[in-house]
């Protein structure tokens, strides 16, 4: 049945419901978060109707630039380790069988799907003194005495590569999987070693992907909101944390979603940025 | 020589991936109400204490049903929406397709306080229901995506064949299309459940302070009391993940859901 367009009122049937629930449930919360942002906060974690832009002024400290700053930085560094360990490991995942691919697919996915609770959990257990990896140290000579290695700034880091890292090689793997082989077949029937068709042929192949695939990983760190918290000093904390905790424990609802909607301009932003990129792929292909 | 750095490779990424579970699972099963690692003694006492200690008990089963409810209405959302983008040229209408994608694409604190500020404005913040609706279309992407997958798929002439037959698109939708596109209607519920199961902001920013989740009474631990039913409750989710997922590359094409091409080609 080929595609028509809707030619009666009811052809349109079906659309209704989803309609009705993205609208409702979406833009409209998302318009109330708006219009929150501009209200004027009252004492006791009330706020009322008002237009004001006292919850944005805010932003404008040296606290809130080291916040966003920081929020930054951390993104990228947790973006570049992913793309650098994510894009050798899935371009040799996608050169093995099926069976293999499905098997290490299935524990990336597993990892993926786990809570940032659990993540955080798992890794401030992981880097305590009671339980950390530095008792397997001192069982093998290598330490005198366990330590905690958490909170810190290298915990964070670590435990955001880790939550990151899964969803990496599933945005590189569509790409990588398609590309084509012959053409390191081809460098390597020249004489090309392994390592060196994969930087001079590979990368270069893929350099619109990794770009695209920083900025997707970019975005995905920057929507971290316990990792910083479980694992870090407050001088660790990012934007999202300080939205969840504005939100919750400060109950200071305008201000929180004044920075929610910085937030989403900064990712918007980005988005635009990654459909700019794949823009330019299509036209040089 | 380079197979041999392969291997090294993968088995770093996937120590990597496994040592913080390794851990983990080491914890759960400590005699005592210790976080010890390497454990002292063992004990299945605390996989057990999930189903006997209330307040585990009771959040888990909030978290089965809130998982098994939201995905269900995800899915109901996703379907007509998907099956409609497939049958009808109506550009405009691929508005909802990208309101639909939003919610899962933005970092997830925005979605959560959108929908905080709604349900505190609307008046009904903290019902146990706001959570599924919450739930439902935070994470609509996901059958959103498979399921556009699963119809671009279908092979059209087998469509138009049955129309030519003389069946309507009630009758063609379930007996031709239906059939063909169940397996990625499985696979995004799937997806659903699994990530719903672990959800916490958004869980926590609308029903945070009536109900109580697993991923909500794991953080309530985390904060005031540690206890290694934390520790067998991660691993439970973590097999049950890998156990559905599983069920997914078994009965289904996985890789192709992930974007590879489908298995008669390679």
């Amino acid at each position: 049945m080929r595609r028509e367009t809707p030619q009666r009122l009811s052809d349109y049937g079906p659309l209704a419901f989803p309609a009705i629930m993205l609208t409702v449930f979406f833009v409209i919360p998302f318009g109330t978060m708006i219009a929150v942002s501009f209200f004027q906060r009252q004492q006791g974690g009330f706020y009322t109707p008002a237009f004001v832009f006292s919850n944005y002024e805010r932003f404008l400290s040296l606290f809130f630039a080291h916040v966003l700053g920081f929020s930054l930085m951390l993104a990228v560094l947790v973006a570049v380790c992913c793309v650098a360990i994510g894009v050798p490991f899935t371009y040799l995942l996608t050169r093995m069988s099926r069976r293999a691919q499905i098997v290490w697919m299935v524990a990336l996915l597993s990892v993926l799907s786990l809570s940032e609770v659990i993540i955080g959990f798992a890794w401030s257990t992981l880097l305590s003194r009671t339980a950390g990896i530095t008792n397997l140290m001192v069982t093998l000579g290598l330490m005198d005495k366990a330590v905690a290695l958490s909170p810190g700034f290298p915990a964070v880091l670590t435990a955001m590569v880790y939550q990151a890292l899964p969803y990496t090689i599933l945005v590189l793997y569509p790409a990588l999987v398609r590309l084509d082989p012959t053409l390191t077949e081809a460098a390597r029937t020249l004489g090309a070693s392994p390592l060196k068709a994969f930087f001079t042929v590979v990368v270069p192949a893929l350099r619109t992907t990794i770009l695209a695939t920083l900025i997707m990983v970019f975005i995905f760190a920057l929507g971290s909101y316990l990792l910083p918290q479980i694992l870090g000093r407050p001088q660790h904390w990012t934007l999202s944390v300080l939205i969840t905790d504005q939100a919750i424990y400060q109950s200071n609802m305008p201000f929180a979603a004044a920075m929610a909607v910085f937030l989403v301009l900064v990712t918007l932003g980005m988005v635009a940025l990654t459909l700019f990129a794949g823009r330019k792929r299509e036209e040089t292909a | 020589m380079s197979t041999f750095l392969r291997r090294f490779y993968f088995a770093l990424v996937g120590l990597f991936l496994a040592a913080p579970l390794i851990v983990v699972a080491g914890v759960s099963v400590n005699a005592k109400q210790t976080l010890a690692f390497p454990p002292q003694g063992f004990s299945l006492s605390w996989y057990a204490d999930i189903f006997i200690d209330a307040g585990w008990r009771n959040a888990l089963f909030a978290s089965l049903i809130l998982a098994i409810l939201s995905a269900a209405l995800a899915v109901a959302i996703a379907l007509p929406l998907s099956w409609f983008l497939w049958r009808r040229i109506a550009p405009w209408a691929n508005v909802f397709q990208i309101l639909g994608i939003a919610p899962f694409t933005l970092p997830p604190v925005i979605t959560a306080l959108g929908l905080l500020t709604f349900w505190a404005t609307t008046g009904f913040y903290g019902q146990p229901w706001t959570a599924v609706i919450s739930h439902a279309i935070f994470f609509v992407t996901l059958p959103l995506v498979t399921l556009s997958l699963g119809f671009t798929a279908i092979d059209r002439s087998l469509v138009e064949a049955a129309a030519t037959m003389g069946a309507n698109d009630r009758t063609i939708f379930r007996t031709v299309v239906l059939p063909l596109i169940t397996p990625y209607l499985v696979s995004g519920y799937a997806f659903a459940f699994v990530l719903s199961l672990n959800e916490y902001i958004v869980a926590y920013m609308t029903v945070g302070f009536t109900m109580e989740t697993l991923p909500i009474k794991i953080f309530n631990a985390l904060r005031y009391g540690y206890t290694p039913t934390m520790a067998s409750v991660t691993v439970l989710f973590v097999v049950l993940a890998a156990v559905i997922y599983s069920l997914i590359a078994r009965f289904g094409d996985l890789l192709k859901l992930l974007g590879a091409n489908s298995e008669e080609q390679s």
